[in-house]
């Protein structure tokens, strides 16, 4: 039987098809799934914030697009996938608010994980194939490394695949 | 001063804020009686803090359609505070307060705007206390709101204190009327206006 593996928030695992992994919405945070479409193997991360450098406490790595994504990589690695093979799909980064607590490092978090996101896998040489960002509405995602479908779903919006 | 740090916080410190936010969440309570004009009973509210992983399962689950009103924090303290409503209960709010039955699944202009208003007087009235209290001044900037899965909502916040610790604080309040309420305040302070609370309660950091 094929499961669903769920990722919380600030977490990070691996995933082998028949199996798929899901994270539940996804607002500012944004939600990077890798595959090896050779064996099958991915996996998927939800990061909450752009850069591990910036912030003194750093030791939770999924925390970070930086530190998460150089470990998602790792353990998928580790499972067994190509490090070269490997090919991400991102989704997520919204603003849920048009104010970020007058701060507007704060409002522009979502746009920040996005960018942070493409530059981390940009310098691992991991190409995007498809992305679903931005705007003002939460996202739940679900990866299936058997085909590399990327299913989102949100409120009140037909589902889709990327 | 040392930095504060949820993840090594102190009972002491823990039950400080657990107080204010019980009285700020019982000011909050009878802003929304005056409002409805009809009474409104409060339950002890639960103060947890949450790793970051567990804060959509203390909600419900992180698909769970909620309200979100989210609004800054300005005056002596700074940050931002949100208060989230379960939708059905938020549902029961407008229709009590506008009189009618709710029409459709989704909410209308007019819904949105009355839901928009009761987050804000709830709130108002949960940083008065808190301002009063404290003998700081705190003043709420405009409100936004958002209807939306309570992770994605909840992933605000959290990125907020996500900057600062591992987990983040929910005070979780039941407010009973005809139908239990489910209402959820989060008060989002910067480091140093955390300090500026505990030290105004004479709490040394």
């Amino acid at each position: 039987m094929a499961q669903v593996i769920k990722v919380g928030m600030a977490d990070l695992n691996v995933c082998v098809s028949p199996d798929g992994i899901t994270t539940l919405g996804l607002g500012s945070c944004v939600g990077i799934a890798i595959r090896d479409p050779m064996t099958k193997i991915g996996g998927l991360a939800h990061i909450m914030l752009p850069d591990s450098t910036t912030i003194r406490n750093n030791s939770n790595i999924p925390k970070f697009a930086d530190t998460g994504i150089e470990e998602l990589v790792k353990r998928v690695v580790a499972r067994g996938a190509n490090r070269s093979r490997l090919v991400a799909k991102i989704a997520g980064g919204a603003q849920m608010f048009s104010f970020g607590g007058g701060n507007s490092e704060t409002i522009r978090v979502g746009e920040r994980n996005v960018e942070a996101t493409k530059k981390k896998l940009a310098q691992l040489k991991i190409p995007v194939l498809a992305e679903d960002t931005g705007k003002n509405y939460g996202r739940t995602v679900i990866f299936y490394p058997e085909t590399g479908d990327f299913v989102i779903r949100a409120v009140g919006k037909p589902e889709k695949t990327i | 001063m040392s930095e504060l740090n949820f993840d090594e916080m102190s009972q002491e410190y823990f039950d400080v804020l657990r107080e204010l936010g019980n009285i700020g969440a019982g000011n909050a309570t009878t802003a929304l009686a005056q409002m409805l004009q009809c009474k409104v009973d409060m339950s002890v509210p639960k103060v947890g803090l949450l790793e970051f992983k567990e804060v959509g399962e203390a909600m419900g689950g992180e698909e769970q359609i909620m309200a979100g009103i989210y609004l800054g924090v300005e005056g002596d303290i700074t940050g931002s505070i949100m208060f989230l409503l379960e939708k059905d209960s938020a549902r029961f709010l407008v229709s009590k307060l506008m009189g009618m039955q709710p029409e459709g699944e989704e909410f209308s202009e007019m819904e949105l705007s009355a839901l928009k208003e009761v987050g804000n007087i709830i709130t108002g009235a949960y940083l008065n206390s808190l301002s009063t209290i404290t003998n700081l001044k705190i003043f709420p900037t405009i409100p936004d709101m958002t209807v939306d899965m309570a992770g994605a909502i909840m992933s605000v916040p959290a990125i907020q204190f996500g900057a600062v610790g591992d987990r983040m604080l929910l005070i979780q309040t039941q407010f009973f009327d005809e139908v239990a309420i489910d209402g959820y305040f989060i008060l989002i302070p910067d480091l140093e206006s955390y300090s500026k609370i505990l030290s105004a309660l004479g709490m040394a950091l």
